[in-house]
């Protein structure tokens, strides 16, 4: 199994058996509803790597675009009349459309200045989320209208924990094969020196704007199936600290690594669902998890134990 | 004219806040390279502390000297536990870090103290002054003439002193100052125990007039953040430049144009800044070597 992992289809079918099998051990539908988070959080993530770990840019704000999806669900069947999926495709627009206009002149940027830019973007997407309280119901958030498709409702823990599943599945097969394509080597040429892929012909800034734009629409599309999935959305999805919890997902499962993000992504949800126990001490020891872990696994867990099992066998 | 006196010192008021955290960001960033998103958490560590040293009956001044000790405290086990064992790391591994460390710290907080909003008596009482036709909070001259204390001091420390060079050869570089002896280990430390300072008086000036909560560190760092960008990463003065323009902004914005987008207005200009000059208002543009 373990050597599966090595090969593009390998880590796509270990991905599909973990998916199928992993209800058996389910005890209830609780389980259903955190490994259903762990799958869309995964899926947001797998985008952000794309950005992150092959293109090498730095966004502080992806959890603006999540928010994008996740009202445009929420927003256009209840105010708007439009049915749900047509929302969800017109917030993948949206979002598409906006990391277009706003990833022109934010990917000029370099290092910190990126970082802040990006940060910027993500911060006045919570801000209006937050104000146009008419549209959003501002702070409470709002509830979403269950997806309703030809009759069939999608609805129950089991339900949205094989359409997610199906999901994070598409969006691992595309992310996998992005690396073996003329945008996915142009990626990673820029990530290593930009100045070297622009001195062989690569258009540097077409190819982050690129990155830019893919990775909006996964997490556009990580957060139109969370607020379908939980029928209700507020502002702290678009917020700060969820883009900064994506971050972590990715860095901590490993930049680069499209089996470091699904990794860093269970990791970072189920944390606090295992941390709820000790009540009011879960955020100072949420925090010092992720220090001590970034200390001691800065490649990320994927690398570091690809790497042990490789020094292993040597 | 009135109102535009009453927007102007509000602006510089809560302006000379976001200095003295940009200033703390860039003094921890010279040195250390380190972008500290945790130094938000140390202005409301210098007020929540205060707040609580205060009720147990111990006279303000020395509250707010526990609070500075405490915040400096906080600031050099944040370099020693967190910092320097993950030399080397990434850029944004750092970040994640110090991010790490806000929650944690914000966790602390909410622990040892409460999630209540908490207010301090105002320093010289509650009656306005009445200047150009607008009511001046006594505590606003406070906050600004403290801010100008701790600029003037830290100039003072960076120019006057031995220390103080060592900390500006050290952000020079790293390399060349440890080559001339100087032990940049502890420089860095003193970089994040001193920005832990300047936090913490930020935060003991600033709650007479805004309140405190466990939680208010995080816009603070954001703010503080995109005052330093603003003024140009790495540049004290620039930085200080960025905080007041920020503080200046929001209180028009908020006067002149929408109350409700207040906290945007920051955003929106560094984001226009970005665009026309990207390395910030006083930044000097750098050439990549191959």
């Amino acid at each position: 199994m373990l050597a599966a992992l090595r090969h593009r289809y390998g880590i796509l079918l270990v991905l599909a058996i973990v998916i199928a099998v992993l209800p058996l051990a389910f005890p209830s539908s609780y389980y259903f509803r955190v490994a259903s988070l762990v799958w869309v959080s995964a899926f947001a993530a797998i985008g952000l790597n794309i950005l992150m770990g092959k293109a090498g840019q730095v966004s502080l704000g992806h959890a603006g675009f999540f928010g994008i999806g996740a009202y445009a669900v929420a927003i256009g069947p209840t105010h708007l009349g439009v049915p749900s999926l047509v929302a969800l495709l017109l917030g993948c627009l949206l979002s598409a459309l906006l990391a277009f206009l706003v990833g022109r002149p934010i990917l000029r940027l370099k290092g910190h200045y990126l970082a802040i830019a990006t940060l910027g973007f993500g911060v006045l997407v919570a801000l209006v989320i937050t104000t146009e309280s008419r549209w959003t119901g501002g702070p409470d958030g709002m509830s979403v209208m269950k997806l309703t498709l030809f009759g069939w409702r999608a609805s129950g823990s089991d339900t949205w924990y094989w359409i997610t599943g199906g999901l994070l599945l598409a969006g691992t097969w595309i992310a996998l094969n992005l690396d073996e394509t003329p945008t996915g080597r142009a990626f990673r040429a820029l990530h290593d020196s930009e100045i070297a892929a622009r001195v062989t012909g690569i258009n540097v800034n077409r190819f982050k704007l690129q990155a830019f734009v893919i990775a909006a629409v996964y997490a556009s599309l990580a957060g139109s199936a969370l607020a379908l999935m939980n029928g209700f959305v507020n502002p702290d999805q678009a917020g700060f600290l969820h883009s900064i919890e994506l971050v972590t997902m990715v860095v901590l499962g490993g930049l680069g690594s499209v089996l470091g993000s699904i990794v860093g992504a269970a990791v970072l949800i189920m944390l606090p669902q295992v941390l709820t126990v000790f009540q009011e001490y879960e955020n100072l020891l949420l925090g010092a998890i992720i220090i001590v872990s970034m200390i001691f696994m800065r490649e990320g867990i994927v690398p570091m134990l690809s790497k042990f099992m490789m020094g292993r066998r040597a | 004219m009135p109102e535009f006196f009453q927007f102007l010192v509000s602006g510089l008021t809560i302006g000379a806040v976001y200095a003295l955290v940009a200033l703390g960001f860039t003094l921890v960033y010279n040195a250390s390279d380190v972008v500290n998103f945790a130094q938000g958490e140390f202005v409301m560590l210098g007020g929540m502390v205060t707040v609580f040293v205060h009720a147990a009956g111990v006279p303000l001044p020395l509250a707010a000297l526990v609070a500075v000790i405490v915040s400096v405290v906080l600031g050099l086990s944040l370099y020693w536990l967190a910092i320097a064992p993950a030399r080397g790391a990434s850029a944004v591994s750092l970040i994640i870090i110090t991010i790490g460390a806000s929650i944690l710290l914000r966790g602390a907080a909410q622990i040892v103290f409460d999630k209540q909003f908490h207010k301090l008596p105002a320093f010289s009482g509650d009656t306005p002054v009445q200047m150009l036709g607008a009511a001046v909070q006594p505590q606003s001259f406070w906050v600004i003439g403290g801010t100008a204390v701790m600029v003037l001091l830290l100039y003072v420390f960076l120019e006057r002193t031995l220390l103080g060079k060592a900390v500006l050869a050290t952000s020079a570089n790293r390399f060349a100052a440890r080559l001339v002896g100087i032990n940049t280990t502890t420089i860095m430390a003193l970089a994040f125990g001193g920005s832990a300072a300047i936090g913490g008086v930020a935060g003991i000036l600033i709650t007479p007039i805004t309140l405190t909560s466990y939680d208010v560190g995080t816009l603070l760092a954001l703010k503080g953040f995109a005052a330093a960008m603003l003024g140009g990463m790495g540049n004290p003065l620039g930085a200080v430049a960025g905080g007041l323009l920020l503080g200046l902004l929001e209180a028009f914005g908020a006067g002149y144009i929408s109350s409700t987008y207040k906290d945007a207005f920051a955003f929106i200009v560094i984001l226009a800044v970005l665009f026309a000059a990207p390395q910030g208002l006083f930044g000097r543009r750098t050439i990549e070597r191959v």
